[in-house]
């Protein structure tokens, strides 16, 4: 008996590689060798003593019998009925594994046959070179090309195209505090037309994920639930009708609908946007929602330039250092409140010039003394700030409410603001990037910005995906400075 | 049963990364988490059954048996006897298989065993992230090197 072993390592991961082997009736459409083929009587390609009936490049025929279909392991064992080729009592088996370092996958083939006499090197050979080397590389080919990723025309049986993967995720069950968090494991299902599975290395954590987690939008987190706006990774397939993506490509998502605390996430195309390869993934996953939103706060809203004032309230603050260093650049006075002087020191490094220390959200006294008011006022902290906010803002000010860590905020008469010319603004994000164009221009704008040293990263807290619950008690905490990331 | 799993590619043949980790006494050799190791009573390392009792870095003592060894698969399948990880029933395989496109192997290292509710998820990382994958990658830099 011959036996001959060829093996090789695939730059993929293994949910994508099985798809295509798995599929009896595949081969004709990744190995070269492999001219037409069918399965006989009809029957589906996963049936396991199904017959694929093929024909080669070179005219021989040849008939094969599934006997092993494993999608526990990843095993497929095949052999040859009848053949114009002299491989007799052919058994052949193909085994993936995964490589957990690197989401790649090891591919075994082997098989045990028999040949007349004087044949057995020749026969070797082709099997070894023509069948199972070739087949490497065709199949490489074909992934790189994606076309496995097209769907399954062409082939006899609708084949799944890719099956659900494990994603770890964070997940809620009830609102509540930070321990309500529990690490869980789930699936992320294979894209649908129009849809793409990301692996998420780093997921974004925000202020709102505590809204979400608290119940106080249930709307938009129905239990249990997975929180999470935001994260960068690379995509691991794509579904029907994508275009402009393909597999192993870096990427960030910012999503409309909450699921981003996990390993594998599979969303709309249009919550996704490319990585440049100067961006790394923590700080994609840092700037993405905050940098988009200091975007559109300071352009859209605040038409913020040369000689506007500003106040950002949480200036050392994952939002805060974005908005006070991209404020500096464009010319603006630019103070701010925090709760340390620690936290008053990074505020400075990061274009916050007029840092105000104050842990009982006492301000608008020196505001009005120093600088007679300030045109905009970014704000995240909700009711507690109100009335000082009234009170530091100049005429015509500008109110922009990002957020309510402090408590939601009471009622604004028309009278309060009238008194001033003040303007309210209670952005929601979410508005702004609507449309993958619009998604699209403003995180090329928060790149280029990070790119060439406009915008300065925030400092990154790294928190295991498993470890969300901490993460949460962290940002809570007010203790923490700049950005917080999940790393999955 | 709790099981864990890690895999690796490693630049070298496999007859040249299981030279390195074939003595079941060697570990203090290539892992980094391993301080001291001796074969309880004078036995031979390769000889099926023996005791290997070893320090981590860390200080913990552990006992573990050797209970396969192949030479023809590449592969060292042991048991703890004794350890202050809290595992019962603890079965451990480490395998190389060969990639036969290059010089270089696939390993795995893989392990199944029960424990007190609640601490899976804990000895899962300490063993896969810690254990496996942090021997895995003394390997990858000790071949890289040369």
């Amino acid at each position: 008996m011959q036996r001959v072993v060829r093996s090789t390592v695939i730059d993929a991961p293994i949910e994508r590689v099985w798809a295509v082997l798995r599929d009896f009736n595949s081969h004709h459409l990744w190995h070269d060798v492999v001219a037409e083929s069918r399965i006989e009587g009809g029957e589906r390609s996963d049936q396991v003593g199904c017959v694929r009936s093929f024909t080669l490049k070179d005219g021989h025929r040849i008939r094969e019998q599934l006997l092993t279909l494993s999608d526990s392991e990843h095993r497929s064992t095949y052999c040859i009925v009848d053949a114009t080729v002299a491989l007799q009592r052919y058994v052949a088996t193909v085994t993936l594994k995964p490589v957990t370092d690197g989401d790649r996958t090891f591919w075994h083939w082997e098989s045990t046959f028999a040949t007349p006499p004087g044949q057995e090197r020749a026969l070797a050979q082709m099997v070894a070179h023509d069948v199972y080397e070739a087949g490497f590389a065709n199949l490489r080919r074909y992934l790189a090309r994606g076309e496995d990723l097209r769907g399954p025309a062409g082939s006899a049986s609708a084949m799944p195209i890719g099956v659900a993967m494990p994603s770890r995720r964070a997940v809620v069950r009830r609102y509540g505090g930070p321990e309500v968090l529990e690490a869980d494991d789930g699936e992320a299902s294979a894209p649908a037309a129009g849809e793409v599975r990301i692996r998420q290395r780093a997921i974004g954590v925000n202020y709102f994920d505590v809204y979400l987690r608290k119940g106080w939008i249930p709307a938009l987190l129905p239990l249990p639930g997975v929180l999470g706006m935001e994260a960068a990774g690379s995509v691991v397939d794509v579904g029907a009708g994508v275009s402009g993506f393909l597999p192993g490509d870096r990427v960030a998502t910012l999503a409309a609908v909450p699921g981003a605390y996990c390993s594998v996430r599979t969303v709309p195309a249009d919550w996704v946007v490319r990585l440049p390869p100067e961006i790394e993934d923590d700080v994609a996953a840092a700037t993405l929602l905050k940098g988009i939103t200091a975007d559109f706060v300071l352009r859209d809203l605040g038409r913020v330039g040369p000689g506007k004032r500003i106040l950002v309230h949480a200036a050392a603050g994952g939002v805060g250092l974005l908005v006070c260093n991209w404020a500096r650049r464009l010319g603006a006075t630019v103070i701010g409140t925090v709760s340390s002087e620690e936290k008053a020191r990074v505020a400075r490094a990061y274009g916050c010039e007029h840092p105000i220390v104050t842990r009982e959200h006492k301000f608008a006294d020196a505001v009005q003394r120093q600088f007679d008011g300030v045109d905009v006022l970014v704000d995240g902290i909700g009711d507690a700030a109100r009335d000082e906010n009234f009170a530091a803002l100049a005429r015509r000010g500008h109110w922009i409410s990002l957020g309510q860590a402090s408590g939601a905020l009471q009622s604004i008469s028309s009278d309060e603001l009238v008194a001033k010319s003040i303007t309210f603004s209670r952005p929601a994000v979410f508005d702004y990037v609507a449309t993958h164009a619009s998604l699209a221009e403003r995180a090329r704008r928060v790149w280029d910005a990070l790119a060439d040293g406009t915008l300065r990263a925030p400092p990154i807290e790294r928190h295991a995906l498993g470890a969300a619950a901490e993460a949460h008690a962290r940002l809570e905490s007010r203790r923490t400075t700049g950005a917080l990331v999940l790393v999955a | 049963m709790i099981r864990v799993y890690v895999s690796s590619v490693i630049d070298a043949s496999a007859d040249t990364v299981w030279s390195r980790i074939r003595d079941f006494n060697g570990m203090p050799l290539w892992h980094p988490g391993i301080a001291d190791s001796r074969i309880e009573n004078g036995e031979a390392s390769d000889r099926v059954g023996c005791i290997r009792h070893f320090h981590t870095r860390d200080g913990g003592t552990i006992r573990e048996r050797l209970l396969a060894l192949s030479d023809y698969d590449y592969q060292c399948v042991y048991e703890i006897l004794e350890s202050p990880m809290g595992v019962e029933h603890y079965v451990a395989t480490i395998k190389l298989t060969p990639v036969t496109d290059g010089a270089r192997c696939f390993a795995e290292w893989s392990a199944e065993f029960e424990c007190a509710e609640g601490r899976e998820r804990e000895l899962v990382e300490t063993i896969g992230d810690g254990v496996f994958q942090g021997g895995f990658d003394a390997l990858k830099r000790h071949f890289a090197r040369r």
